[in-house]
């Protein structure tokens, strides 16, 4: 629907994967303003929920039937719920699907904020700039794996554990035949049972952390039987694939010349480093790793919005408890708010929207979302008690290793940057480096350029265009009344 | 089924997949070498965020080939450097 058709002052929310289709749908349910939902994806769904786009030609009997993946997706139930009722809202001429739209920034403007998006739908060289008005602003972006560089990282085959993910369930593509899978968290399981069921041969997966931490959290375990269930189902997977769960191991180092031929792994000792007597090689044709999740603020921090940190000190968004930030008019919800899942993220959608229609603080429903954010949320917090990062995470690093991917920069020049040149966070190193500078702007180094440094996670950069755009967009903008 | 063109080769793909899914379902996995040292790169993240992937697609330089879609007839090719005009 082009600009000038959509209402000029409905609620715009950028994310449609869960939180943000929750969002939709509750303000569909509960108010009468008009939605506009934006995704940089081919549909709805986000990470989560993701799907391969839809064919063209829908008569085209090779092409990807979502129906095909049901399998590699969870609570697909309530993802068909959210949907129809974002379709109806459509059909009601009260809601608009934007997909391939990618925002790339936000300004405050009278009323509300402009909403300034890059349609890519029309594929390379036809991209189009669209600016949007909104009374209300969601953030539902989400977030992308974590990474942590090692020898061999940057090898072809090696990929984060997300973007196995990704290829399996948009592209009904199982990289192999033979996979690794490492890292920490709950994620690990699902993964490696989606490529075992799609016939990838799981060599591994090399879980850092032991299954003994979470006996120390079993309040929040007890509070989310449904959690415990869904891990299990992953692990029966495993179990009947015959893939061997590895605890307190990491894959330390990834070996090949064009592609990655090997990982080797080695256990941790009780402080979180990796033992060289326990070295072991393992021929793999591909590896996913992933150190959880890092939520994407780009939009929160473009706009001043105060954050703070989660359980495991990543700086999230602050919002209240009808999730509004410190920013008027903007709310945000999901995994923006602190990586805790697609159940917290619904929860929070729904929230966010009963916040915006101005529902009462005291009707049941609305006790009952909080309630359920709450006790995800400890949940959540469980999670990444149970799942740090490994202190001896970079014991494996040399000094050629790569660890700016962009721009080429080695762990040696960034250690360098930190024990001679006086660098204690990533923005210093990243002044005398570059590492971080480049295309990603830090997003894939920049978790581990912190820790390098002795830091936390520290202040998330701000990145003040949230996806990188062709000039020819930023010259075709027409200037419009706002 | 429908084919785009990846350098002199032919590529199969199934509606729906993305650039980068087909050609990694052919068993490519690289498709790019970096500036400095030359190093051979293909799908990292998988969803847009670490531009490892880039091609040039229809003569658009560094276009990410795990967001773009395969359609029957375009026109990719492999991309040396980061793919930005200056080099
Ligand atoms: S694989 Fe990371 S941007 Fe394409």
């Amino acid at each position: 629907m082009p600009l000038s058709d959509l209402p000029p002052d409905g609620v715009v929310i950028v994310g449609a994967g869960p939180a943000g289709l929750a969002c939709a749908a509750t303000l569909l349910d509960q108010g009468d303003t008009f939605v506009t939902v934006l995704d940089a994806g081919s549909g709805a769904g986000g990470q989560y929920w993701r799907q391969p786009a839809p064919p063209a030609d829908s008569s085209d009997p090779g092409a990807l039937r979502p129906d095909a993946m049901r399998g590699l997706h969870h609570d697909l139930g309530t993802f068909a719920e959210l949907r129809s009722r974002l379709e109806a809202g459509q059909a009601a001429g009260r809601a608009s699907l934007l997909t391939d739209h990618h925002v790339w920034t936000v300004v405050a403007a009278e009323g509300g904020h402009v909403v300034h998006a890059v349609d890519r739908s029309g594929g390379p060289g036809r991209e189009r700039a669209v600016e949007l008005r909104a009374r209300h602003l969601v953030i539902a972006t989400g977030a992308h794996d974590r990474s942590l560089p090692f020898p061999g990282w940057d090898l072809p085959g090696v990929l984060t554990a997300g973007g196995l993910q990704a290829l399996l369930k948009a592209g009904d593509v199982a990289l192999g035949p033979r996979v690794a899978v490492g890292g920490t968290g709950p994620f690990l399981l699902p993964v490696a049972a989606g490529l075992a069921d799609r016939g990838a041969t799981v060599v591994g997966v090399f879980e850092a952390n032991s299954p003994t931490r979470w006996l120390r959290e079993l309040r929040a375990v007890a509070a989310n039987r449904t959690k415990l269930a869904e891990g299990a189902g992953y692990a029966a997977t495993l179990l009947r694939r015959r893939v061997p769960v590895r605890t307190r191991t990491m894959i330390v180092e990834a070996h090949g010349r064009e592609r990655v031929e090997a990982v080797t792994v080695a256990r941790l000792d009780a402080s979180g480093h990796p033992r060289r007597d326990t070295h072991r090689r393992i021929e793999v044709d591909a590896v996913g790793v992933g150190w959880g999740f890092s939520p994407q603020l780009d939009l929160a921090v473009t706009l001043g919005c105060a954050l703070t940190a989660d359980a495991s000190g990543t700086p999230v968004v602050q919002v209240d408890e009808w999730q509004r930030t410190s920013r008027s008019g903007v709310s945000a919800a999901g995994e923006a708010c602190g990586v805790g899942g697609a159940a917290l993220a619904v929860a929070e959608g729904r929230l966010a929207a009963r916040g915006i229609v101005g529902a009462s603080a005291s009707d049941a429903e609305t006790a009952g979302l909080r309630e359920e954010v709450a006790r995800l949320r400890a949940f959540a917090a469980a999670m990444h008690r149970a799942h740090p990062v490994p202190a001896g995470w970079a014991d494996a690093l040399r000094s050629e290793t790569v660890v700016c991917r962009c721009e080429e920069v080695s762990a040696g020049t960034v250690r360098h940057a930190i024990a001679e040149r006086g660098a204690t966070d990533a923005r210093q190193v990243k002044q005398l480096t570059r590492a971080g500078m480049g295309w990603c702007q830090g997003r894939v180094c920049g978790h581990a350029v912190e820790l390098l440094a002795g830091g936390g996670s520290g202040s998330p950069a701000e990145r003040l265009v949230s996806t990188p755009l062709p000039l020819g967009v930023l010259a075709s903008r027409k200037s419009r009344a706002m | 089924m429908s084919t785009f063109r990846f350098d002199d080769v032919s590529i199969p793909f199934r509606d729906g997949q993305s650039v980068g899914a087909a050609l990694v379902a052919q068993g490519i996995l690289s498709w790019r070498t970096t500036r400095l040292e030359g190093r051979p790169r293909g799908l990292f993240c998988g969803i847009g965020i670490c531009f490892d992937c880039l091609v040039t697609v229809d003569g658009v330089p560094s276009q990410r080939a795990c967001l773009v879609r395969a359609r029957d007839g375009l026109d990719v090719t492999t991309q040396e450097g980061s793919g930005y005009a200056a080099e």
